[in-house]
């Protein structure tokens, strides 16, 4: 191992340190804007000069998860007492709650799909990855490229075919079909980056295992997988943040049962004047899960953009 | 333990042939050197013995039994690879002990039989420890605890010592020679060194561009080349070629070399045209007497002895004397070559002519 480190003098540290913390600040501010317009009130949300100092309300969440209709003083007088605290803040707007909305269902549609294409395409990328990287496959450079081609295109220009092969298939509208629709898009960059990280892996590793009595599957199940887990790892995030984010398919091949996230919150604006804090609240809470995701596989990831920088 | 027998194994890599042909046996218990230049099929031939390559063609014999085609998992072997292939996942006691897990081998037996390993291989306090800390002959010792630990039929090793600094080289070779000699295993050693392969071997193969050029016991092989390729490659410095235009009959003891008669070994091929008259440097003495002589154009000084480089009428020549003698550069000097150990090639195919010396040797490989 060789290489040279200087080491940096105390005012460049300094320096240093402020321009990441500075770039820190530009980059988390839209986010922190939007956490914060979730908790304002309607008006706060769109005064001007903006607001950064206000009084927090609920008003957005409860907006978010309830479809509410607007109701004169008599008909409020008749209800009586709000029972909840959610119902007097639907009150203190002149509204009445009339049901549930269907934020939770979508959410739970876009964790459904966005896993479970995550998951798919980690287990096929991954054994196509180690296919490529292992053993003599005929015309392996051009199924690369064509593997790569797949993406080339925009959603916009594929989406007719699908619609039409989902709509012969059955798959329009359904989880099954949005999350092979994923899995599809994804798997060329799966493959592409997974192939990487095992052809770093030396192939000695699994031939010592084959000598010590293992067969080829179990050799890849013991010894390939986890070296690759940092690769797997990082790849699984990007192929999240695809699917998890992916708007132009969602609208044009959902409707009801299968619809994610992301079509979802645009319709929120539409009842009853712009209502900013609700839409702020469904992306606050539509940014957890792949933070989260991501905060868990960080000690990976960051190992995983490393990866082969290092001579080992 | 088991006698390895290779007959006819040839493989081929698309259009390129990386072993052709090739034909040896390593007896039960044997150490055994596969040697020669990178790139020459050691490697391969390793590899098919291991199950990791296929022969093209050919047959390989593990204790009796034909394994060319099988995979590696049912051959019951031990490989040794040179960048060792510790599996970085897992601790020292873990990568001893995977071995033992495949065949399933009981919790309880596995830790005693790794212990026992560890015990012979002196490595009993660091396995608990991580692989990725260890020094180059710690890690050594674990690939060879990894490999003893189910006691194979035969260990196959790779070039086991490359990856390991020089100073500590030589003494990880004489542990591993130490530990065949315990153990009495049948062990297949590739490595492109010769001096290695003169110390440590039982027995070598020579190969060179996927041809086995020569087979036998170091002596034998350092004494009685069948090539000039064995010749050159193993000595050093190499044996000295000098070319002439010639010839010997069968039965014939002599040849002149520019007009100068030199006594060889009975021969027993005659031959005719170019020919190579092969000599060790440690067989050249200096005579002033001599009628062969040759001027002075280097001296090389290596403590004990001297190479000291000869321009002759036929090329030039390598003679180690004492390093007492006082030589000058540009002196002409009377060589003098003993003939009991002199070979003669024909030097078109660079085969050895066989003689009463070196037909037993040839024969045999």
């Amino acid at each position: 191992m060789s290489f040279s480190i200087t080491e940096p003098k105390k005012g460049t540290k300094w320096f240093a340190g402020v321009l990441v913390v500075g770039y820190a600040l530009i980059t988390i501010a839209p986010l922190l804007w939007i956490i914060a317009t979730g908790f304002k009130s309607p008006t706060d949300s769109i005064s001007y000069p903006p607001k950064v100092i206000f009084d927090p309300s609920l008003e957005g969440y409860v907006n978010l998860f309830t479809d509410r209709t607007r109701a004169t003083d008599d008909m409020l007088e008749a209800k009586g007492e709000p029972q909840t605290w959610y119902e007097q803040i639907a009150r203190d707007q002149g509204t009445i709650i009339s049901g549930p909305s269907r934020y939770g269902e979508r959410f739970l549609n876009s964790i459904i799909i966005g896993f479970g294409s995550t998951a798919l395409c980690m287990v096929l990328g991954t054994a196509a990855a180690y296919a490529f990287s292992r053993f003599r496959v005929p015309l392996k450079d051009d199924l690369l490229f064509f593997i790569l081609s797949t993406r080339m295109m925009p959603p916009i220009a594929v989406a007719i075919p699908i619609f039409l092969m989902f709509r012969n298939l059955g798959l329009n509208d359904t989880h099954l079909g949005m999350i092979l629709l994923y899995t599809a898009v994804n798997l060329s960059l799966s493959v592409w980056l997974l192939k990487g990280f095992i052809d770093e892996i030396p192939v000695e590793y699994e031939e010592a295992a084959l000598i010590d009595g293992y067969t080829r599957f179990q050799a890849f199940y013991k010894v390939v997988l986890p070296q690759a887990a940092t690769g797997i790892a990082s790849t699984a995030i990007f192929c999240l943040i695809f699917a998890w984010n992916e708007y132009a398919f969602a609208v044009l091949l959902t409707s009801g049962t299968a619809q994610t996230a992301p079509p979802f919150i645009p319709t929120i604006i539409g009842v009853g004047g712009k209502d900013w804090p609700a839409v702020a609240a469904g992306a606050t809470i539509f940014l957890v899960p792949v933070m989260v995701f991501t905060i868990l596989l960080r000690k990976h990831l960051l190992r995983g953009i490393t990866f082969g920088a290092v001579r080992k | 333990m088991a006698q390895i027998r290779i007959e006819n194994v040839r493989k081929e890599f698309g259009p390129f042939t990386a072993v052709q042909s090739s034909s040896f046996t390593i007896e039960d218990g044997e150490f055994f050197m596969l040697l020669g230049p990178s790139g020459c099929g050691k490697t391969t031939t390793l590899r098919m013995m291991a199950g990791l390559d296929l022969p093209t063609s050919g047959q390989i014999y593990i204790d009796g039994e034909e394994v060319g085609q099988k995979p590696a998992s049912q051959r019951d072997i031990a490989f040794v690879f040179q960048m060792f292939a510790l599996y970085p996942h897992m601790n020292v006691r873990g990568n001893i002990s995977y071995p033992l897990k495949s065949q399933g081998m009981k919790s309880s037996a596995v830790k005693k039989q790794v212990e026992e390993v560890a015990e012979i291989l002196g490595i009993t306090d660091i396995l608990d420890r991580p692989v990725g800390g260890l020094s180059g002959g710690d890690r050594q010792r674990v690939a060879l605890g990894r490999a003893i630990v189910r006691d194979p039929k035969a260990f196959f090793m790779d070039e086991p010592l490359g990856a390991l600094d020089a100073e500590f080289r030589e003494h990880m070779s004489e542990e591993l020679r130490a530990l065949h000699d315990r153990m009495g295993a049948t062990t297949v050693y590739v490595t492109h060194d010769q001096l290695e392969a003169m110390q440590m071997g039982d027995k070598i193969v020579v190969m060179n561009h996927g041809v086995v050029e020569q087979f036998g016991v170091p002596q034998d092989i350092y004494d009685w080349p069948a090539t000039k390729f064995v010749a050159q490659f193993i000595g050093s410095p190499p044996m000295n070629f000098l070319d002439f235009d010639g010839m010997i009959g069968t039965g014939g003891t002599e040849v002149r070399l520019n007009d100068v008669v030199m006594s060889v070994p009975k021969s027993i091929e005659g031959a005719n045209g170019k020919l190579t008259f092969g000599i060790r440097p440690e067989h050249v003495t200096l005579d002033d007497s001599a009628a062969y002589r040759g001027r002075v154009i280097a001296t090389e000084y290596l403590g004990t002895t001297q190479i000291v480089t000869f321009d002759t009428p036929n090329g030039l020549l390598k003679a180690r004397v004492a390093s007492h003698e006082v030589i000058n550069t540009g002196q002409a000097i009377g060589l003098r070559f003993d003939p009991r150990t002199i070979t003669l090639f024909d030097a078109t195919h660079g085969g050895a002519l066989r003689s009463e010396a070196n037909e037993g040797v040839l024969n045999h490989g």
